[in-house]
């Protein structure tokens, strides 16, 4: 906003979701996005992981059993066994579950409140757009850590106050994001048509402007699902998350993890390969789809 | 151009203000506070409540709120960052033991991942969706993807089993022992400059693509230029400007925001710094530290808006 750019820009056309069939839809993405298919893959798994962890766990997640510390890779424990005798592989399998949920409510709370701020910063314009973007930047220039640190440090460590803590620097970044698709969206003619008509401001935002930041919405959803989920892992890690016992995977490597590596180093692989796995996953369905509804990547040359 | 600077210098001082006050209401809402800290009334030991005064007022803990605002931002307006309520040494002191080390984490991993980041990133979106561009991808996603302290624990493990090494105890001097500095710091560099040029590379690759699609590249093309001249000279030249905003942000990151990767490699870091200074209720130390990742912030913004005006001729100061 500072920079004056001396060559005039075109106002770029709605990003709109395409309204066709929505199964050719996802089947023009198999054939032609083989990575992010591969992504959606992994979600899958690790969803119907989380979904039947009931079912396939192997073991109980809390029993403790004394005489199977450290107990190596085996066919009895696939993955092995931590230093209170907790099957490992059981516990990674629930550990999607809070892995999940958490990287979900949080995306979701974070980029929706952040989509809010943004169409109502974009649409209201003058003061309140002017104090709101100070805001923001205010929250950006926060290292996000401290933020997060303050935030379960004040409300205590649980973990719906683990998911507002995640949330909060989410919404900045939405935010800004969907401010500048509303504001390219708010120079339609037919959302001056509507104003003309006599809409309400509550129709104006929600029927006109709602519709046409939903692409970059669901892109920066996408986006912030990977992220949110390995922040949840680093603040656990921290001792700052989730708390024992748990089966969170951050916590999982917090504990014994670093110290035992020698002895027992599938405690420090494995629940660092989950995250790694499903941030991985979350990554590159994310990336398929941003290309996919972008309408400036949508053609080749 | 001097007179943008300064105005954008002006502009400054209110999202400061306003970051200040930020971090200063937030420590005050937190609950516990330093002086039941010191004295060890947060185990549930015995105390004396005329000591725990005695030690408030000391510490000016007593005053109505926005005094003791007003004072540390009088301090601060002369250069005068007040001593930490915890160490009781100057908090100017303890930044400077420990902003050297950031400093060149931070700096190293930079320059480290952008010379790895933007030729590869190039090159991906060049071949797109060829086996080239997929292995650039799988690779910087993956860089997204590993918790840095899951790289460093993993690193750490690798190193004491075959190489029989041992964390620092004490950070050295780049300029006293250069080589024993860069065997304590090569090791974090890695781990952090993976993830940071994972990101760069994601950047350049998305930013490439888009300006290889304007009608100037395809004019080049047609001009029958070598692919070479077209890549670098005509596409990656107007491709750079927002892969240097992201090398931006993040530097200005790496400043205070290694608490993980500090703590899995032991190092006495900024990041570390603040984490302990949360802990302990530290008011001033925290403050400073917010109000100084955030200047850096903010500076590299400023220097990142200066570089692009310099890049490219069409922008210019308003």
């Amino acid at each position: 906003m500072a920079i004056a750019t001396r060559q005039a820009r075109p106002v770029e056309s709605p990003q709109t979701l395409p309204r066709h069939n929505l199964w050719e839809a996802m089947c023009k993405f198999v054939r032609t996005k083989p990575l992010g298919t591969a992504g959606a893959a992994i979600i899958v798994l690790m969803a119907l992981a989380a979904v039947c962890a009931d079912l396939i766990a192997p073991y109980d997640v809390y029993e403790i059993n004394q005489q199977l510390q450290f107990a190596p890779p085996s066919l009895a424990h696939w993955l092995g066994t931590d230093e209170f005798g907790r099957d490992v592989l059981t516990r990674l399998i629930y550990g999607a579950r809070i892995a999940l949920f958490i990287g979900f409510a949080s995306s979701f709370l974070g980029t929706t409140t952040g989509a809010a701020l943004g169409v109502l910063s974009a649409y209201l314009g003058g003061k309140t757009d002017l104090w709101l973007q100070r805001l923001m930047d205010i929250l950006l220039a926060f290292p996000l850590l401290v933020l997060a640190l303050a935030i379960v440090t004040v409300l205590g460590r649980s973990i719906p106050n683990l998911i507002v803590a995640i949330a909060i620097p989410i919404i900045p970044r939405t935010a800004r994001i969907v401010r500048s698709s509303a504001l390219a969206a708010k120079e339609n003619v037919y959302v001056e048509a509507a104003r003309a008509l006599g809409s309400s401001h509550l129709r104006m935002m929600v029927r006109h402007l709602v519709p046409n930041v939903m692409a970059p919405f669901l892109i920066v959803l996408t986006a912030q699902l990977g992220s949110a989920i390995l922040t949840e892992a680093s603040l656990s890690f921290l001792g700052l998350g989730t708390a024992e016992p748990t089966p969170s995977w951050g916590l999982m490597l917090s504990g014994g993890a670093p110290m035992y590596a020698e002895k027992a180093p599938w405690l420090a692989i494995f629940p660092g390969l989950a995250i790694s796995l499903a941030v991985f996953g979350f990554n590159l369905f994310g990336d398929s789809l941003r290309d996919a509804l972008d309408p400036k990547l949508r053609h080749r040359t | 151009m001097w007179q943008y600077i300064v105005k954008r210098l002006l502009l400054m001082l209110p999202t400061l203000i306003g970051v200040a006050l930020a971090i200063f209401l937030l420590m005050h809402v937190v609950p516990g506070d330093i002086a039941l800290l010191i004295l060890g009334g947060d185990q549930g030991g015995e105390l004396n409540p005329q000591e725990l005064v005695k030690l408030r007022a000391q510490l000016g803990l007593n005053q109505p709120l926005y005094v003791q605002f007003l004072v540390w931002l009088w301090g601060v307006v002369h250069l005068n960052f007040g001593t930490s309520l915890w160490t009781g040494a100057p908090i100017m002191e303890e930044i400077m033991i420990r902003l050297p080390l950031s400093l060149e984490v931070a700096i190293a991993a930079t320059i480290i991942s952008t010379l790895i980041a933007i030729p590869l990133g190039t090159v991906a979106a060049v071949r797109q969706d060829t086996w080239v561009d997929y292995v650039v991808r799988v690779v910087s996603i993956g860089g997204l993807a590993i918790p840095s302290f899951w790289a460093g624990i993993l690193i750490i493990l690798f190193l004491v089993i075959y190489f029989e090494w041992a964390p620092p105890l004490e950070f050295v001097s780049l300029f006293r022992h250069p080589w024993e500095n860069f065997a304590q710091l090569v090791w974090p560099i890695v781990s952090v400059g993976y993830r940071y040029a994972a990101v760069t590379t994601r950047m350049t690759r998305s930013t490439v693509l888009e300006v290889m699609r304007e009608d100037y590249v395809r004019t080049a093309w047609a001009k029958g230029l070598r692919e070479r001249a077209v890549v670098v000279k005509h596409a990656l030249k107007n491709a750079i400007l927002p892969v240097i905003t992201i090398i931006g942000t993040e530097f200005a990151f790496l400043i205070g925001g290694l608490v993980v990767t500090e703590t899995v490699f032991t190092l006495n870091g900024l990041g570390r710094f603040m984490v302990d200074a949360i802990a302990h209720r530290d008011i001033p130390v925290v403050q400073t530290l917010v109000l100084l990742i955030a200047c850096i912030f903010v500076l590299v913004n400023l220097i990142v808006d200066l570089l692009y005006a310099w890049l490219d001729p069409r922008i210019s100061y308003r």
